[in-house]
């Protein structure tokens, strides 16, 4: 594996190796996401939904990815 | 008689009685008992997606937020940093804007830490946030969270889950007086009684999670609170014969052998 075309990003706190120029649309469908039910951060800002083909991911980018569960 | 109906930024509910989703056997279980309880609000946490095993069931599979409405919550935050910043991702998950806010202080008993959800009561109204605050039952403190533009005060009866009803009822009764927007007993509901007590107080809804999801039947436990909003609501709106020391006998006196 060449290393020089990857890059790391931490998702939900969790380290992940990927490719150089993936995108955030590229990270949602690797990670299986349903996109309309999730809402996405990255480096603490609020990302557009509509936007995530546009977004290149860079090396230690930080990603948060929500949804709703139970709660009181 | 004229329709009764629960109207909170300018959302019009039938039911009175709001569900929280956590703490639930399953989610089989919740989706079960929301449908029972008649409730058409219920709250929902955001937590992070678990990427290493997709395969645990999603709320959203459950409980259609096109029939029940979400109340996305800050359940968990300490600091309205942190609970601004979930409402954010909340309201970006699908357009929400209703939201219940609630910023706790203290670890054990989970009473709000009032200095801070007046300022994410501020922040959130100006971000065109429709606000219901779960608060403490401080009238001052109410009324400073309804001139921020909350749109509904959803002052504690007891410690989140402790069941142990309306502690203070001159505070709830005072707040009742006060309140222009909904008023909303959130949190200590213990069993059918408290709900029916929230209600004859005057009270425009109760929210209930721990008392149904805990109970040893929660389904059957969602029905009687659902009753227990809807006898409690009628009873308030009947208007209470006066409280007398001295009998009254039902039966006349006419005609006595």
């Amino acid at each position: 594996m060449n290393k020089k075309n990857k890059i790391k990003i931490v998702v939900n706190g969790k380290r992940l190796t990927v490719n150089l120029k993936f995108s955030l649309e590229n990270l949602i469908e690797k990670l299986k996401t349903p996109i309309n039910k999730v809402a996405v951060e990255l480096n603490e800002e609020i990302v557009d939904k509509k936007k995530l083909k546009k977004i290149i991911l860079k090396n230690k980018d930080k990603i948060e990815i929500v949804h709703f569960i139970g709660g009181g | 008689m004229k329709l009764d109906y629960l109207k909170i930024a300018n959302k019009k509910f039938n039911s009175r009685l709001i569900v929280g989703t956590g703490k639930y056997k399953n989610m089989s279980e919740c989706s079960k008992a929301i449908k029972i309880s008649g409730a058409e609000i219920v709250t929902v946490a955001v937590r992070r997606v678990n990427i290493s095993d997709r395969s645990k069931p999603l709320l959203m599979d459950y409980i259609d937020p096109k029939k029940i409405m979400y109340l996305p919550n800050t359940a968990g935050c300490f600091t309205s940093t942190d609970a601004l910043r979930t409402l954010r991702l909340a309201r970006e998950i699908g357009d929400w804007k209703i939201v219940k806010l609630e910023v706790l202080g203290d670890k054990k008993n989970l009473f709000p830490d009032m200095i801070e959800t007046l300022k994410s009561t501020e922040v959130l109204t100006k971000e065109g946030f429709k606000v219901m605050v779960y608060c403490n039952d401080d009238p001052l403190m109410c009324k400073r969270l309804e001139n921020a533009g909350a749109s509904a005060i959803m002052p504690l009866a007891a410690p989140i889950g402790s069941g142990l009803g309306i502690q203070n009822k001159t505070n709830i009764k005072i707040l009742r007086h006060q309140t222009k927007v909904p008023l909303i007993i959130d949190a200590g509901i213990g069993q059918a009684s408290d709900a029916v007590q929230a209600m004859e107080m005057g009270c425009d809804a109760v929210l209930i999670n721990t008392a149904i999801a805990k109970a040893k039947n929660p389904l059957q436990m969602a029905e009687s609170m659902k009753y227990a909003v809807i006898s409690g609501r009628k009873s308030f709106l009947s208007g209470r014969i006066e409280p007398n020391l001295q009998g009254s006998p039902s039966t006349t006196k006419k005609g006595l052998i």
